[in-house]
């Protein structure tokens, strides 16, 4: 009877420790390696960047802002790096509440998404981007613009462009990321640094270019592009809870700075 | 969490106007779990959260889940939002982090909608994973905001 006792005391101990020591229980690495990745939801857009990059203090958004950029581009996959970068420029725009730069970037994004022949629906965006930019609503003007993004990629899709898709999300980051990594620069701040941490992202857009089609891949740009994305992916590979450094923020700047001029080259070699 | 019914409705039309989505034509009942979802984080927009123009549709089976990678900023708060349609009775909404281990977040459970909301302190991938609890197999929607 005294063992049966000890017994089940033993037992109510381990239990005990058991439940005290408890963790919840993880996810193993396969599971998160089968995770659904698509470009609709894994890739965030520059307004979620840029929201998370206010949060310690409203950074210089005029500053931000570049020169116009051409608009008269003949290689399809260079218009649809520049497009998604423009729509970025249109954020940047819209924070720094400029509305005369907003209508500007909205005319450009118009005559780009047409030269790639998109429909309809996204022409009309250009006057409700241009309407809201009189009325400084500035809100509604985010919306639409990742509206705007979200119709040209549907429309890339039903015109069986979908290399064209992904190409649009990473002119989008690396010029979002060009213009916080400059921000940051300018007014360093731990808080600000930490939103460059994203080596997840950078591997996702990687295997999304990997898988386009040969003749897209094997675009001079193109190749140039994905080639600048592995040594990106380690200046953007921080450990987890930690700022990058004011000298690591500037090396992002120098790696995507150097890619966008690529990018917006005048002729795509 | 405060919900009102009335907010639920009159963002769920404006949200439901904004979301354009570009993956393959939706079934009805896809429709149907969006609409659930964009009501449940229309609501969110009371409290200053944008919508992300994006979401992810699928079918789960009882029991069964589906894990959708994001990728978030360090500074933002998010909530995520799940809709499901008939015969779903009750679904979960938990996020993971890039190591796989729960995070702490506050919920929101009604039934066919559910919604998991954290601010990330560490910029990088997170894992939504949401479960079908009761019920049987059902077209859910995934939409998130942030602020």
């Amino acid at each position: 009877m005294r063992r049966v006792r000890q017994f089940f005391a033993l037992t109510f101990l381990l239990g005990c420790c058991v439940v005290i020591g408890a963790e919840p229980a993880r996810l193993p690495a396969e599971q998160l390696a089968k995770a659904i990745r698509n470009d609709a939801i894994s890739i965030p857009t520059p307004g979620e960047l840029f929201a998370a990059l206010e949060k310690p203090g409203k950074p210089n958004w005029v500053g931000q802002m570049r020169g116009p950029v051409a608009t008269t581009y003949k290689n399809r996959p260079q218009i649809a790096l520049n497009l998604g970068s423009l729509i970025a420029d249109g954020f940047i725009a819209v924070e720094a509440k400029d509305s005369q730069q907003v209508k500007n970037i909205g005319t450009d994004i118009i005559k780009l998404a047409k030269a790639l022949g998109v429909s309809e629906n996204v022409l009309s965006r250009g006057n409700s981007i241009n309407e809201f930019a009189e009325n400084d609503e500035w809100d509604a003007l985010q919306e639409e613009l990742e509206a705007t993004q979200n119709e040209v990629k549907s429309s890339m899709q039903s015109h069986r462009d979908q290399d064209l898709i992904i190409l649009v999300s990473v002119g989008g980051w690396i010029r979002g990321t060009q213009a916080v990594s400059a921000a940051v620069m300018q007014n360093y701040d731990e808080r600000a640094a930490k939103v460059l941490r994203q080596p997840a992202l950078v591997n996702f857009i990687q295997s999304k270019l990997n898988d386009i089609s040969p003749d897209v891949r094997d675009e001079p740009l193109i190749k140039e592009v994905s080639g600048e994305l592995p040594g990106i992916e380690k200046l953007v590979t921080f450990p987890v809870g930690k700022a990058p450094t004011a000298d690591e923020v500037r090396k992002v700047n120098e790696a995507v700075g150097k890619v966008m001029s690529r990018i917006q080259a005048k002729e795509a070699k | 969490m405060k919900l009102s019914i009335l907010s639920l409705s009159i963002f769920a039309a404006i949200g439901f106007n904004t979301a354009t989505a570009f993956s393959a034509p939706e079934s009805d009942t896809e429709v149907a779990a969006r609409k659930a979802a964009l009501d449940l984080a229309g609501a969110f927009s009371n409290e200053g959260f944008k919508m992300r123009d994006g979401h992810w549709s699928g079918t789960i089976k009882p029991h069964e889940h589906a894990l959708i990678a994001v990728n978030l900023y360090a500074g933002n708060q998010y909530w995520f939002s799940v809709g499901a349609t008939e015969p779903a009775k009750k679904i979960a909404v938990n996020v993971y982090d890039e190591t796989g281990k729960l995070v702490q977040t506050e919920d929101y459970n009604e039934g066919e909608k559910a919604a998991a909301g954290f601010s990330p302190t560490s910029s990088g991938q997170y894992y939504v994973l949401v479960d079908l609890v009761e019920g049987s197999e059902s077209s859910v929607c995934l939409v998130y905001s942030y602020k």
